[in-house]
């Protein structure tokens, strides 16, 4: 499996953010998800997309670090080197 | 002393289309909603009423149950109302609650395993969610619960909020009922159980009735203290005057043969509405199509109105759109106080050759205007379900 560049994780992590009912045009990768309209179900359901997707385990302490879409990039780049 | 219920809103979406009066107009027009033996809501998008954001977190049922109730809402002005939130109840029957949820996500659970499944998955699947949706998108603060009683879900929702208004435990309660059950699972469950028409006609009490037909929807209704919305100036489309339960505490799925419990909460909805027989300008019966209600429910009314019971129009909205289930007591609650406002008993479809014995004035294949002697119009709405439940609402239109 290729390791998913930053970039890429970013646009996954905002797309799912969409998915889940957030208007594009408010989802910046520095937007903290407590200032969206992101509850704890997204997030669980936000942790699976990150499992499916990257192949890597994501506990729910992992999701307690975890506060806006750059810390989910940081987290997928750091689980895949 | 207890509070008069007026009735200041309504909504419903059926497979006659999305709003109360296409529910009206339609079925007195002698219109049906059911396409290839199924009673779908087919002309309705949810995207088109709710956000993508509501749409993607709700079961179907919660989404029928909202747009019906943000018909009824709006209608009564209740968002605006000057009333203390928590002074306003919602209550939402169901009969099974969110079914496509359950059997969605037991299909990811069977094939991808426990991580698969949705954490939305709870929330929508619930029973109660429909009334809890309700409370939270119209900040509605008072008792809120929902109705589980097969296909008398609907009535007893309306019954218990009228009850929550009449006794002052709410100003105003959002009560209905709404389902979504087209399933394959309940589609062969139902089939197998013998209970739904193999030919896929609806043709209550037509000799070659055989089985009822699905149907998925809901209606609300906005009830009220009318003393409050006279004060308000809401406009008040009717009374809710009485409401009677009963159980056969007989059998499961059967009803009990002589119409008993059925003709019991009859009485009962009269009782409590003060109105003799003689004054009700019609009876919308539940009226499904299988053999066995169509034939007991025709019992009850001879037991509860005596010689009276031939003279009163009575006709099924079922033959239209197919049986709601839980939301199947709410749409025709619906139903039957838009017939009494247009005097117009709307009929009851493909009701072509009597059956015996069967032999009450159904309203066949053609709407009939009623006669009401100058007052304003009575009625009562029929519903029973599966575990033996009735539940009788009866309704004045305003004058």
């Amino acid at each position: 499996m290729t390791t998913a560049t930053k970039d890429q994780v970013s646009e996954r992590v905002i797309s799912a953010l969409v998915e889940f009912g957030e208007e594009p045009e408010n989802v910046k990768p520095d937007s903290r998800f407590e200032d969206l309209d992101i509850d704890s179900l997204d997030l669980v359901e936000l942790a699976q997309v990150i499992e499916d997707e990257y192949k890597i385990e994501v506990t729910d302490a992992d999701m307690d670090r975890i506060a806006t879409v750059q810390d989910v990039v940081d987290f997928v780049a750091e689980r895949q080197s | 002393m207890t509070r008069r219920v007026a009735i200041t809103g309504i909504g419903a979406v059926t497979p006659l289309g999305v709003g109360a009066s296409a529910l009206h107009k339609r079925w007195a027009a002698g219109e049906s909603g059911i396409e290839d033996g199924l009673g779908r809501c087919s002309g309705f998008e949810p995207t088109d009423h709710l956000t993508r954001r509501q749409v993607r977190r709700t079961d179907r049922f919660t989404q029928l149950a909202l747009v019906a109730a943000g018909e009824a809402i709006s209608q009564a002005g209740l968002d605006e109302a000057p009333y203390d939130r928590a002074e306003i109840g919602s209550v939402m029957g169901t009969g099974i609650g969110g079914l496509s949820t359950i059997e969605s996500e037991h299909i990811l659970l069977r094939e991808k395993g426990q991580r698969a499944v949705s954490p939305h998955c709870v929330p929508q699947m619930m029973a109660n969610s429909a009334a809890g949706a309700l409370a939270i998108e119209h900040d509605l603060r008072g008792q809120c619960y929902g109705t589980v009683s097969a296909c008398a879900a609907g009535a007893h929702a309306l019954g218990t909020g009228a009850r929550m208004v009449q006794h002052g435990d709410a100003i105003a309660c959002v009560a209905g009922g709404a389902e979504a059950a087209i399933t394959d699972l309940a589609v062969a469950a139902f089939a197998e159980m013998g209970a739904t028409s193999p030919t896929g006609i609806s043709r209550p009490f037509d000799r070659r009735r055989d089985g009822f037909v699905m149907g998925e929807g809901a209606g609300v209704m906005v009830l009220e203290d009318s003393e409050m919305a006279e004060l308000r100036g809401a406009e008040i489309l009717g009374y809710l005057t009485g409401y009677g339960a009963t159980a056969d505490a007989h059998h499961m799925t059967a009803p009990e043969p002589t119409g008993d419990g059925a003709a019991r909460a009859i009485r009962k909805a009269l009782a409590d509405a003060e109105v003799e027989p003689g004054r009700l300008a019609y009876v919308n019966a539940h009226g499904t199509s299988t053999p066995l209600n169509d034939r007991a429910e025709t019992e009850a009314l001879k037991t509860a109105f005596g010689e009276l019971a031939p003279a009163i129009p009575t006709s099924s909205t079922k033959s239209s759109i197919g049986h709601l289930l839980g939301a199947a007591g709410a749409v025709e609650g619906v139903a039957t106080l838009q017939a009494l406002r247009a005097k117009t008993a709307p009929p009851t479809l493909n009701l072509e050759e009597p059956d015996e014995d069967l032999d009450l004035d159904y309203v066949p294949l053609e709407a009939r205007k009623l006669s009401v002697n100058g007052h304003p119009a009575i009625g009562i709405s029929n519903s029973f379900g599966f575990g033996g439940h009735n539940a009788v609402i009866c309704m004045e239109a305003a004058a």
